[in-house]
C-alpha cells in the first residue's frame, strides 16, 4: 500500500495566502465579473497585509514564546518612522533619482532594522521579568516609544539630515514634525508589496517554528526550568523570538506609514497593540494560520458592519465577548471537539485507503 | 518654592486618584488574578453618571456621587456576572480579552449614549479655595478632599480586609480558592464583593478626577486607567499599602517630570521609573516575593 503523505500545514497556509492574493488580484483588475471591490474595502488592502504581518509576529512572541506583549505596536510606531524618515529622506536629498522600489526597499529594511535594534534594547530589561509583570513593562516601552517620537523632530536640508530633540526650530524642509508626526508623505506602499511582506512573514516565523532554535523556544515556553536543565540558553532564545517579532513589526509599521499621507505616533498608542492582540487571541494563541485568518477577518469586518453606523464598534465589542464566552463554553468546547473527531477521523480513513 | 509646594499638592491629589483606582485594580488582581482593562471605563461611567445626575435631574452633589456609586457598583457585579464568571476556568489570556471587549462595549455605550464631544464636567467638590502665603498658593477644596477621601478609603479598606469575616474571606480567597472553598466560604460570592467594592470605588475616583480635570469624554477613563494599573504594579499588586505609595509617587512623578522637566515626557518619565522599579524589585515595591519551585 503506497503511503499518503498529507501535504504539510505549511504548505496549506502559502497556498491558501497565494490564492487569496490571486484572487484579490483578478477582482482588483475587474476580470471577474459581478466581483468588483468596494472603494473602501480596496483601502483596507494593505492595512489587512500589514495587520497580518503583525498579528503573525506578535504570534511568535504571545503563541510560541508565551510571553504575553502589550507594546508590539510601540516597534510597528518605530518602523513607520524609521521607513518614512528614510523614504522622505531619500525623496528629498536626492530629487533627480527616482527609483520608488529602492525608496520602499530602503525604508521597509531600516523599519525592520530600526524595530529590531528597538527589540534588543527593551529585550534585555523586560526579558528578565515574567507573567504579568512583562506584560505591564512592554506596555510601558510601548507608551514610552509613544512619547518619545512626540519629541522628535528631523528636517532634510540639501543632503543634510538635522536632527532636533524638544527642539522645532530646524533648517530646511521637516519631514517627523513631533506631536504633528510626519506630513506630505509620499505614498509607496501597494498592496502587492504588502503581500511580498506577509509571504517573507510567513516563510521567517514557519522556518523559525520548525527548526531548533523554534523547538527550543517552545520548550522554553513549556517549561523553564526543565529547557535550562537539559542546556539551552534561556535568555538567547527568548531574545530571539523577541527580536525577530520586533523587526517584523517595524517592517509591518513601515509599510503602513508609507500608506498614508501622514501619521502621527497618536496612531500607535495601546490600543492598536490590544487589537492585535485579540487578533493572535481569537486566531488561536500560537496558530500561525489562525492569526492570517483572523486578522484579515477582522480587519475587514468593521468595515462591513459599515450599514449598522455608529452601532458598528458596539457590535463589534459584543461580537467579541460573545466569541471569548462561546469558546470557553464546555459545552460547545466539547460539542465542536466531538464534530471535529468525526470529521477527522473520516479523512484519516481516506487517507489510508488512497 | 511655593510653585513646588503647590506642584507637589497637584501630585498627592492626582496620586490620591490613582491609588483609589490602583485599590480596585490590585484587590480584583489578587482574587481573580486578571488585568481588569474595564476597571478605566468603569470611572468614566460613575464620572456621566453623576454628571447627568447634576446636570440633567438637578440632584445635590451628595446624591450625584451616591447615584455614581450605586450604578458602578451593579455594573461591576453585573460585568462579573456576564463576562468573567464564565471563564473562571479559561485561560488568563481569554480572560484578558474579555476584558478588552467589555471596555470597547461600555465606551461605545457611552459614545452613543453622550456623544464623542467632550462635556464639561462641574466639580462636585467645590467649596471654594484655601490661599496661603499672601495669595501666593492656592489649594483647591477638591486637592484637600481628594486626599481626605484617599486616606479614609485606604483606612476603612484596611480594617474591612483585616476585620470583618468578608474581609478575611476574601483574603483566603486570594491565597487559595480551593482551599477556601473547602473551609465553606462562597467564592463566587466573595468575588462578586470585590469587584463591588472596586467599582464602587472607581466612581468615586470617576468624580474626583473629574472635579479636578474636568473634561468628560467616553475615553476619559482609559488613561487613568492604564496608570493606575501601573501604580498597583509599582507598589505591588494585591496589596492595599502598596496601592496608596504606588498612586501617590506616580501622581507626584507626573506632575513634577511635567512641570520641571517637560510636557511632552511626562507620561514617558512615569513608565520609566515604573520600569526601573520592576527591574531592581520585580514584584514591586511592597510585592510579596514567591519563591520558584521546581
Amino acid at each position: 500500500m503506497m503511503k499518503y503523505k498529507k501535504p504539510s500545514r505549511n504548505f496549506v497556509t502559502y497556498a491558501g495566502v497565494i490564492l487569496i492574493f490571486l484572487i484579490c488580484e483578478l477582482a482588483l483588475s475587474g476580470m471577474i465579473d459581478g466581483f468588483k471591490m468596494s472603494r473602501s474595502l480596496k483601502g483596507q488592502l494593505v492595512p489587512i497585509c500589514v495587520y497580518i504581518v503583525m498579528a503573525v509576529s506578535l504570534n511568535l512572541t504571545v503563541g510560541i514564546s508565551g510571553e504575553l506583549s502589550l507594546g508590539h505596536a510601540g516597534f510597528m510606531s518605530v518602523g513607520a518612522f524609521t521607513g518614512v524618515l528614510v523614504s522622505q529622506y531619500l525623496l528629498f536629498a536626492f530629487p533627480d533619482v527616482n527609483l520608488e522600489t529602492i525608496r520602499l526597499i530602503a525604508a521597509l529594511a531600516a523599519g525592520g532594522l530600526f524595530a529590531g535594534i528597538a527589540g534588543v534594547l527593551i529585550g534585555i530589561p523586560v526579558l528578565r521579568l515574567r507573567g504579568d509583570y512583562l506584560a505591564i513593562v512592554t506596555l510601558a516601552f510601548g507608551e514610552i516609544i509613544r512619547n518619545l517620537i512626540n519629541c522628535i523632530y528631523f528636517s532634510v536640508e540639501g543632503i543634510a539630515l538635522n536632527f532636533g530633540f524638544l527642539d522645532p526650530n530646524l533648517p530646511g524642509k521637516m519631514i517627523i514634525n513631533g506631536p504633528m508626526g510626519a506630513t506630505g508623505i509620499k505614498k509607496l506602499a501597494t498592496f502587492e508589496v504588502g503581500f511580498v511582506l506577509v509571504m517573507i512573514t510567513l516563510v521567517v516565523v514557519l522556518n523559525l517554528i520548525n527548526s531548533r532554535s523554534g523547538r527550543a523556544i517552545m520548550a522554553i515556553r513549556d517549561n523553564r526550568i526543565a529547557a535550562e536543565s537539559v542546556g539551552l540558553n534561556v535568555t538567547k532564545y527568548r531574545m530571539l523570538a523577541f527580536v525577530v517579532s520586533a523587526a517584523l513589526a517595524g517592517m509591518a509599521g513601515a509599510l503602513y506609514g508609507l500608506n498614508f499621507s501622514q501619521i502621527q505616533a497618536v496612531k500607535f498608542k495601546f490600543d492598536t497593540s490590544i487589537l492585535v492582540l485579540v487578533f493572535v487571541v481569537l486566531g488561536g494563541i500560537g496558530n500561525i494560520r489562525g492569526s492570517v485568518i483572523a486578522a484579515t477577518v477582522l480587519t475587514v469586518l468593521p468595515e462591513m458592519l459599515r450599514q449598522f453606523g455608529d452601532y458598528r464598534m458596539l457590535i463589534y465589542a459584543i461580537v467579541l465577548i460573545l466569541v471569548m464566552l462561546a469558546g470557553n463554553n464546555p459545552f460547545i468546547k466539547n460539542t465542536l471537539d466531538s464534530f471535529k473527531a468525526k470529521v477527522f477521523k473520516k479523512s484519516a480513513k481516506e487517507g489510508d485507503q488512497a | 518654592m511655593i510653585q513646588f509646594l503647590s506642584y507637589l499638592l497637584n501630585g498627592i491629589s492626582l496620586g490620591s486618584v490613582y491609588a483609589i483606582i490602583a485599590l480596585g485594580y490590585s484587590m480584583v488582581y489578587g482574587i481573580a488574578k486578571m488585568l481588569n482593562f474595564a476597571h478605566g471605563d468603569v470611572i468614566m461611567i460613575g464620572a456621566y453618571m453623576s454628571f447627568c445626575a447634576i446636570q440633567y435631574w438637578s440632584l445635590p452633589p451628595i446624591a450625584a456621587i451616591v447615584l455614581a456609586i450605586v450604578v458602578c457598583t451593579a455594573l461591576g457585579i453585573l460585568i462579573e456576572r456576564m463576562a468573567y464568571k464564565p471563564l473562571r476556568t479559561a485561560t488568563s489570556l481569554s480572560v484578558l480579552i474579555t476584558a478588552i471587549g467589555v471596555s470597547w462595549l461600555l465606551q461605545n455605550i457611552a459614545l452613543l449614549i453622550w456623544g464623542a464631544n467632550p462635556k464639561s464636567y462641574q466639580s462636585l467638590v467645590n467649596f471654594g479655595s484655601l490661599t496661603l502665603f499672601d495669595g501666593q498658593l492656592h489649594i483647591t477644596s477638591e486637592t484637600f478632599i481628594t486626599i481626605a477621601a484617599n486616606i479614609i478609603i485606604m483606612i476603612a479598606l484596611t480594617l474591612f480586609t483585616g476585620k470583618t469575616k468578608m474581609g478575611k474571606a476574601m483574603r483566603a480567597v486570594s491565597e487559595d480558592k480551593g482551599a477556601a472553598e473547602l473551609m465553606g466560604i462562597n467564592v463566587n460570592a466573595t468575588i462578586s464583593m470585590t469587584f463591588a467594592i472596586g467599582s464602587g470605588l472607581a466612581a468615586i475616583a470617576g468624580v474626583l478626577l473629574c472635579s479636578s480635570y474636568p473634561v468628560l469624554m467616553p475615553t476619559t477613563g482609559s488613561m487613568p486607567g492604564i496608570k493606575a494599573f501601573t501604580a498597583a504594579v509599582f507598589g505591588g499588586i494585591g496589596s492595599i499599602p502598596g496601592a496608596l505609595i504606588g498612586g501617590i509617587l506616580l501622581g507626584l512623578i507626573e506632575i513634577l517630570g511635567k512641570a520641571y522637566v517637560s510636557t511632552e515626557l511626562g507620561d514617558a518619565l512615569v513608565f520609566a521609573v515604573l520600569i526601573i522599579v520592576l527591574l531592581v524589585k520585580p514584584t514591586g515595591l511592597l510585592g510579596k516575593k514567591v519563591h520558584e519551585k521546581v
